[in-house]
């Protein structure tokens, strides 16, 4: 190894060195390191606070749909009942129709036996009416003996048929 | 205007201490005409190898037509009699001691790049490691020119990357996002990994501007021209003020569960005389792994590139350069990889050391 003067380069090197690591440690490492330093803290809370809004909107789209859920099952409950009333309401309404309809025949019954009756004594009295005239027209012709008066009357009587 | 064109800044930055220098020394630069008169010497690839790994005391630039242009660098001596400081091209690219400079009564000479007293070598070949015949030598050598570069570019940057986080707080763009990822990495796969949670923040910085300023050298040594080409992380004394720096911090930063484990290491305690000197050369062992294994890595890549180029001029064919310049090309490649891996692997184990000295107890 050729030495040139090992003295001149130890010196020089401790010297230089000295300096720079001085200055650089000052001018530069501290900064850089704490440049560095700072921006991986901020990114490392970035990441913990994105994680948490993460966290975060889940638990709303939970919320949501829990939400979602339980106004889709009310739906389905009001349908029911609504169901329900509108059923009720037209069996009701059936109900209704068929016992307004029964009273309307009973009344049509009643009226129709009411007016038969006053039809039948209508006849009944026709027919009296029209007994007496016979009667009469008998008597006026057949009116020759008690006997056959009351014969010819009674059997007149016998023939007439109400129905 | 930093904060907004990094780039441009970087590369301004580059060019303004380029054009300093050259402006201040352009008629400095020094020509020598020695192939001319000269026979042409053998190629030697140890040569040349070993004169591109080692430090010097300029810059080589350019060899053209036989003139070698390089730019003086300055050079400061604490000699006998105070400090000395002159440039290199002052030496006229002498390298063996003929050109002799004479500053406060005193006369220098350059032998293989070692500034000695004119007066008192007495061999070709004398060490620099002999204190006697030289002065102390704090010279601004290519080495640490190249580092002044790297930790100038570092420096703009990070402060325009630090400054780009205070006026856009979202997602960072450009340089910041090329460089943040890296700045993550040390924090997220090696400091946080080996210290722990608990006490990481306190080496950040540090491991931070080992792991850039280590990568960043190796990058630059292994661009092959000029400002750049520098072997610094392949330099021995360089890797041992790293480790030096590993060791104090991880000395220091030792816990009581650290000391005890070496004063007092679980064992019966009649094995402390052996467990006791291994624990303390193993605080040592570790650093040094380190400084050895830096050096090594980075070194050996330049030496084998080298090697690949000198098989051209060895065979002395221009038939070979395409193998040569494959396999530059590939291990250019590998020495990328190894560039960030070196400079990985270095803060890695610093952070690991450090871990151990501040870990809790777990025995």
């Amino acid at each position: 190894m050729n030495f040139v003067a090992p003295e001149s380069l130890i010196f020089w090197t401790t010297i230089i060195f000295l300096a720079f690591f001085f200055l650089l440690k000052k001018l530069a490492w501290k900064p850089i390191l704490n440049a560095v330093k700072e921006r991986e803290d901020s990114i490392n809370d970035a990441l913990l606070s994105a994680e948490k809004a993460r966290l975060e909107m889940q638990n709303l789209k939970n919320d949501n749909e829990r939400i979602l859920k339980e106004a889709r099952a009310e739906r389905d409950a009001m349908m029911k009942d609504a169901k329900e009333i509108k059923d009720k309401l037209i069996s009701e309404a059936k109900e209704e129709a068929k016992k307004q309809s029964a009273k309307l025949i009973e009344l049509a019954k009643f009226t129709i036996q009411n007016e038969k009756q006053a039809a039948i004594v209508e006849l009944k009295n026709q027919v009296a009416e029209l007994s007496i005239s016979i009667a009469e027209k008998v008597l006026k012709e057949e009116l020759s003996s008690k006997e056959k008066q009351l014969k010819v009357i009674g059997d007149m009587l016998k023939d007439v048929k109400l129905n | 205007m930093i904060a907004t064109k990094p780039l441009k800044a970087v590369l301004l930055a580059i060019a303004m201490l380029f054009s300093f220098v050259q402006f201040s020394y352009s008629q400095e630069y020094e020509v020598e005409h020695t192939s001319e008169n000269q026979p042409e010497k053998e190629f030697n690839a140890g040569d040349l190898i070993n004169h591109h790994i080692a430090d010097s005391h300029e810059f080589h630039l350019i060899d053209w037509n036989g003139v070698s242009y390089s730019m003086p660098l300055p050079i400061i001596l604490y000699t006998n009699n105070g400090l000395v400081t002159f440039l290199s091209s002052e030496f006229h690219h002498d390298n063996e001691g003929k050109v002799i400079v004479e500053r406060k009564g005193q006369q220098f000479v350059r032998i293989h790049d070692g500034i000695f007293y004119a007066d008192k070598v007495v061999d070709d070949h004398p060490s620099v490691m002999d204190f006697s015949s030289r002065p102390l030598n704090f010279s601004i050598t290519k080495l640490v020119f190249s580092m002044l570069m790297s930790v100038i570019i570092l420096f703009i940057v990070f402060i325009s990357v630090a400054k780009s986080y205070k006026n856009n707080p979202n997602a960072p763009k450009g340089l910041t996002g090329f460089m943040e990822p890296l700045v993550l990495f040390v924090r997220d796969d090696i400091a946080i990994p080996n210290i722990g949670k608990k006490n990481y923040a306190k080496y950040m910085p540090y491991l931070l501007s080992i792991f850039f300023f280590i990568w960043i050298n190796n990058l630059i040594g292994l661009i092959p021209f000029f400002p750049f080409s520098a072997n610094l992380t392949g330099n021995i004394a360089f890797t041992f003020v790293l480790a030096s720096l590993t060791f104090l911090i991880t000395t220091f930063s030792g816990n009581k569960y650290y000391w005890k484990h070496i004063l007092m290491p679980p064992v019966p305690w009649l094995l402390y005389p052996i467990m006791v000197p291994i624990e303390i050369i193993g605080m040592l062992t570790k650093p040094f792994a380190l400084m050895i294994r830096l050096f090594a890595n980075i070194a050996a890549g330049h030496i084998i590139i080298l090697s690949l180029v000198s098989l051209i001029f060895i065979f002395k064919t221009i038939a070979i350069a395409p193998v040569s310049g494959a396999f530059v090309i590939f291990m250019t490649m590998l020495e990328l990889l190894v560039a960030a891996l070196q400079a990985y692997v270095f803060t890695l184990l610093s952070a690991l050391f450090i871990g151990q000295a501040v870990a809790d107890d777990h025995h």
